[in-house]
């Protein structure tokens, strides 16, 4: 299977990277390969086989209910690029 | 003619319920409402580097008792799944949801409609998720509050099976009462604790194929749901008559216009890429563990409305009023195992007198003076004659302040009701002879004057009279 170059756009804004022409180009190659490569596996007859989801065979540990605060709002603004009031300040995610 | 004549409307809902656990669902900050921004929040939550999320085992619970409730298959392996996409809210930059093998699969709930008519709405799953942050839009900023972020939800997907907004409201407020009874989900509205979201298509009569769907997102009062879903119905129908055609998206409600109107796209891609969480493997809910959750099942408002009825022999709108609200019910409940005789009587007084008094949030609070056993204790007084109905009015008060016991307030302030014919007949006596001219009248045919005299006998008794004995007294005494 073959990814266009539309499809590498596509992926790229969903992914947030900007991608230059040339690296367009060499991304909708390398993907088509990987892409070739992997559908060797179609030619394995899976049928009844369960789908994996987990490389280890193992099962979910589950938390008590219990609260724990480690953090205070200073703590968390540390990494913060700004904040206001107590909140993160980010650039405007709706436009008018 | 209704519009219901030439066009089918076609209804189903996505229900987010936030479950009501301590915690988060993959990290140990607290869930409290109404919090100061980013007072709640821990590594996890953050989405820090090198974190991992452990799931919250109480939250597991409360899942498998919703899907339990809505007679859905349970999947004892469900698998978590990460849905990607970008919002300032959303730290990790993805979601972690359920996919393709959520914890509760097909189920259905019975609704009754108001005509009495029943309605079964299927259930398509329900899976578990975390829910985002918050952020408010300031100026040329947005500021973004993560109290909410990993708040746990589950969202109950249903079929489009409802073809009116009543229906609607009524599933809704099932489900509610439901989720509220388990102890699931407080099930606050305001509070965004039960969020709806109705995906409303329209249809020529008849037609098998759907039309284009509008999700109508967030909306936040029954009432709201209803004035939406009518307005979109309309505007659907009109686009079409007018030979346009509907555009699927996602629609907000304005309720002080009364509009819906399109939302601006926050991801111009619904384009999810979900794949299996590679941090949470797949989650195994025990056999065990499910015997344990159906075993701690409570009985649900709809068996309870039934047994009502048959049982108690009570009215279906006595039994919904008893059976709404769990308080209510367990109240109700624990008054009839004190007064078993008389279950009816109980059932009046708890909806005429109680409800009068007190909310069910009150009746929940531990500072809630009277127990049911006691208020079972005052309807036996009045169903076995020692006191009248009248004077259980003035003893509820009281026991409402001081919380002594419906007898104890009875003996002290000696308000017995007098059965003793001695007694009776002394104050009925009394009363014909201060009365001398009305006996004559009534004597002489004018019979409408033996309310009157009950009046005076009672009056004459402080009330504690029994009043069958005193009619049957003046009766043959006023005979002469």
């Amino acid at each position: 299977m073959a990814i266009s170059k539309e499809e590498v756009l596509h992926i790229a804004k969903l992914s947030r990277l900007k991608l230059s022409e040339s690296e367009v180009d060499a991304l909708a190659h390398n993907l088509s390969d990987i892409l070739q490569y992997v559908e060797k596996l179609n030619e394995l007859d899976v049928s009844g086989v369960e789908p994996m989801t987990h490389a280890v065979p193992t099962q979910m540990r589950l938390r008590e209910d219990v609260v724990e605060q480690r953090l205070t709002r200073d703590d968390l603004m540390k990494n913060a690029p700004a904040s206001q009031d107590g909140m993160f300040k980010v650039p405007k995610v709706v436009s008018d | 003619m209704s519009i219901y004549d030439e066009w089918d409307l076609v209804v189903g809902c996505e229900v987010h319920c936030q479950l009501a656990t301590n915690t988060k669902i993959f990290s140990s900050a607290p869930t409290a409402f109404g919090a100061e921004p980013n007072t709640q929040v821990n590594e996890v939550d953050l989405g820090l580097p090198g974190v991992l999320p452990v799931l919250n085992g109480k939250g597991v619970g409360f899942a498998v008792a919703a899907g339990l409730a809505l007679d859905c298959e349970i999947n004892q392996t469900s698998i978590f799944a990460r849905k990607n996409y970008f919002y300032p809210d959303l730290p990790k930059g993805y979601q972690i949801s359920q996919h393709e093998t959520p914890i509760c699969g097909e189920g259905h709930l019975d609704v009754t409609l108001e005509d009495g008519s029943t309605k079964r709405v299927g259930i398509t799953r329900i899976h578990m998720e975390e829910d985002a942050g918050k952020s408010t839009h300031a100026g040329a900023n947005s500021l973004v509050d993560l109290n909410r972020a990993g708040v746990p939800l589950i969202e109950i997907v249903s079929e489009p099976d409802m073809s009116h907004p009543d229906e609607v409201v009524a599933y809704l407020k099932e489900l509610r009462a439901i989720v509220v009874y388990l102890g699931v989900c407080d099930g606050n509205m305001e509070e965004g604790s039960f969020r709806c979201d109705a995906n409303v298509s329209v249809k020529r009569k008849g037609a098998t194929e759907l039309g284009t769907r509008c999700e109508l997102k967030n909306i936040n009062s029954f009432k709201f749901i209803k004035d939406a879903i009518n307005y979109e119905m309309r505007r659907q129908i009109e686009l079409i008559e007018s030979g346009q055609k509907v555009i699927q998206q996602t629609r907000l409600f304005n309720p002080d216009r009364g509009v819906t109107f399109a939302m601006r796209d926050k991801e111009e891609s619904h384009d999810y890429r979900y794949f299996p969480e590679p941090d949470l493997p797949p989650m195994v809910v025990s056999d065990a563990r499910l015997a344990e959750i159906k075993e701690s099942m409570p009985e649900l408002p709809a068996a309870k409305r039934a047994r009502y009825q048959s049982e108690f022999d009570l009215s279906a709108y006595d039994a919904g009023v008893l059976s709404d609200h769990r308080p209510i019910a367990e109240f109700f409940e624990g008054a009839v195992a004190e007064c078993p005789d008389d279950p009816k009587q109980v059932a009046n007084w708890v909806i005429n007198e109680l409800l009068k008094e007190a909310s069910a949030d009150d009746i929940a609070s531990d500072e809630f003076k009277v127990k049911p056993a006691q208020f079972g204790e005052l309807v036996k007084l009045i169903s076995t004659d020692v006191i009248s109905g009248k004077i259980a009015k003035k003893v509820l008060p009281k026991m409402l302040e001081t919380g002594d016991g419906a007898e104890e307030i009875v003996e002290r302030e000696g308000l017995k009701q007098v059965t003793d014919t001695g007694a009776i007949e002394q104050f009925v006596d009394e009363v014909i002879a201060a009365n001398p001219g009305q006996v004559q009248e009534y004597r002489d045919g004018k019979e409408s004057l033996f309310g009157f005299f009950m009046g005076q006998v009672m009056k004459a008794s402080r009330g504690k009279a029994n009043p069958g004995m005193v009619q049957q007294m003046l009766r043959s005494k006023l005979k002469g």
